[in-house]
């Protein structure tokens, strides 16, 4: 045992070898029983619709096929249009967040004001509330200032959040103080020793930040179900749900709109992969 | 700030007036700072913070359009006598009893054995864990939908071939709430496992050496040594799944629109509808704070009831 530190436990004896053999057997059947919705989500998508519902159905390698995508587009034409609504405020949120939520962080985590943390402590506190308390209340809002059915509704609340702000906090106190100093000393302005110097060293923090918020905003369902009605301008999910209202039992084309959907997460889940594993120990709240 | 408050108190005899000129002259002194969380802080106030404010005057309120009637506590009232607020929290209370251990129970034990694997095996399971997360709740719904379907299901498909069902799935009052649950325990919490993985890293490897002075077993180490020292994360994790059940409203609203009858009718769900198909803001805003009080007040229980100072 001491040989691995006491981290790791390593089977001994022919008994160990079989509980530790089942145990591996587990985890893998718990990851392949995970991932069979997915898998079972593009099998159908990619197999003709009426092979699906065929007694057994007809899936296999032969029977592949982009009919489902092609009958997709013909019954809902606005998809396309859904996905790049949806790209286009997703990176926008994302743009936004990572300017406002730095520029938020980094003052309350350099910069000695008064009210600092009053301030950051009432933010904070009301990440507790849940937002469906707020939710009748900002769809008056928004309907007074006039965005009900229009992008603003979405994107200027999303503007920065919270926990961005929290996180970008927790990064950038642990950044040397040297370099801001020295800048200052030059004459640098303060937008400037944000721009030039806290946000260089900010990468690996603004790139856990802006993966979750694009696919936070790329997921969000409730609130663009509750502020957009012109179905032009409907965001994916809530497309997905209209789709599925309308063609409730075809679930070959179904579950094309729904592959089309996770796609874009997927591609985002492979590139990133590291970022998002990592970057979760940043964003840890209790440890604060 | 301490500079300024300090010529404050050493002027002898302060004006007023000089007093607020030094205020003025450190606020100016620090204006970057506050240029700096201005746009978080007003988005703050606009988006958060009034409409918080607003929502406790709605409460108790009748929404007209010619302008609200005060109604006191008819609101409340209403919603605590109200059978399908009851239905709702009914179904809302369960699926948090149900969800939230077993979620938190299978996070620490898979993350427990990952942890033994060598890092690229560890690496590659995460990642398996994880990516049906990736997709949105309203695609999983969507899929899991597909797999209920009672004619030609994955489920009744495969139980079929082995003589059982057919099964209603989502279709029947009876097992509606209960297929939505199965659909949460047959998916493993793969974030939860990855901030599990990332607390276990965090605990120094001496502890585990002490303990093999002492000839504990691999299980007693586990036991005594990494589940005490994860304790904020398990608290964290409870939180927030609490948080997260009492919210659910998306495989409800995909899945069987709060139905058949009201039997997958979660609380989310009815102040949807309270505020957006009967257009009863008053109603819904009473709802969504009895809801808010039950969330905070579980929150702060679990932060009394888990929270010792762990030091590592």
């Amino acid at each position: 045992m001491t040989s691995t530190g006491g981290l790791h436990w390593r089977p001994r004896g022919i008994l160990q070898w079989i509980g530790a053999i089942l145990v591996f057997l587990f985890i893998v059947a718990w990851a392949a029983l995970s991932l069979l919705p997915m898998a079972w989500m593009f099998t159908s998508a990619f197999t003709p619709s009426s092979a699906l519902v065929k007694m057994p159905p007809q899936v296999s390698v032969k029977n592949f096929s982009l009919a489902n995508f092609k009958d997709l587009l013909k019954k809902a034409p606005l998809l396309p249009r859904w996905f790049l609504n949806t790209a286009f405020i997703a990176s926008v949120a994302t743009v936004a967040n990572l300017i406002f939520d730095t520029l938020a962080g980094y003052a309350f985590a350099k910069m000695d004001f008064p009210g600092r943390d009053i301030i950051f402590w009432v933010i904070l506190s009301t990440m507790m509330i849940p937002s469906q308390v707020t939710l009748v209340p900002m769809f008056l809002l928004v309907n007074k200032l006039g965005w009900y059915d229009s992008y603003a509704a979405i994107l200027v609340p999303g503007m920065c959040q919270t926990f961005g702000i929290f996180m970008m906090k927790q990064f950038i106190q642990t950044l040397p103080a040297d370099m801001e100093d020295a800048a200052r000393v030059d004459g640098c302005s303060e937008l400037g020793i944000w721009w030039r110097i806290i946000l260089p060293l900010c990468k690996p923090g603004m790139a856990v930040l802006g993966i979750s918020v694009f696919m936070g905003q790329w997921k969000s369902f409730l609130w663009p179900l509750i502020v957009l009605k012109t179905e032009r301008k409907f965001l994916l999910e809530q497309g997905l749900t209209t789709l599925q209202q309308q063609f409730f039992t075809d679930y070959g084309v179904l579950m094309s709109g729904a592959a089309f959907a996770a796609i874009p997460m997927i591609i985002v889940f492979f590139f990133f992969q590291r970022y998002l594993i990592e970057g979760f120990t940043v964003g840890d709240v209790l440890k604060g | 700030m301490v500079d300024g408050l300090a010529r404050i108190k050493q002027d002898p005899e302060p004006h007023k007036t000089n007093k607020v000129r030094s205020v003025l002259k450190l606020l100016y002194k620090k204006r970057w700072a506050y240029y700096f969380i201005a746009p978080a802080t007003i988005l703050f106030c606009i988006f958060t913070v009034i409409p918080v404010i607003r929502s406790f005057i709605l409460a108790f309120q009748e929404f007209r359009l010619m302008g609200n009637v005060w109604v006191g506590l008819d609101n409340f009232k209403y919603v605590l006598t109200d059978p399908v607020f009851h239905k709702a929290m009914r179904n809302t209370a369960l699926y948090t009893v149900i969800m939230v251990p077993q979620g938190v129970l299978k996070a620490l034990v898979l993350a427990s054995i990952l942890r033994n694997l060598p890092e690229a095996m560890q690496t590659f399971f995460r990642g398996a864990y994880y990516l049906p997360g990736v997709a949105s709740a309203v695609v999983i719904s969507m899929v899991w939908k597909w797999i209920y379907d009672p004619n030609f299901g994955l489920f009744n498909l495969i139980l079929g071939k082995f003589g059982f069902g057919p099964y209603p799935w989502l279709t029947s009052p009876k097992t509606s709430l209960t297929s939505i649950m199965l659909m949460g325990i047959l998916t493993a919490p793969g974030y939860y496992i990855i901030l599990y993985l990332a607390a276990m890293k965090k605990i120094p490897r001496e502890l585990y050496e002490v303990a093999d002075i002492d000839g504990a077993t691999p299980f007693s180490k586990w036991w005594n040594v990494t589940l005490p020292l994860l304790k904020p994360t398990t608290l964290y994790i409870t939180i927030t799944s609490i948080i997260g059940s009492f919210q659910i409203f998306t495989s409800a609203y995909v899945m069987t629109q709060g139905g058949p009858g009201y039997s997958t009718m979660t609380v989310v769900y009815l102040i949807y509808n309270t505020a957006f198909r009967d257009f009863e803001f008053g109603l819904a805003s009473a709802q969504a704070i009895v809801l808010a009080a039950i969330i905070v007040f579980i929150s702060i229980f679990n932060f009394r009831a888990f929270s010792t100072d762990v030091q590592y």
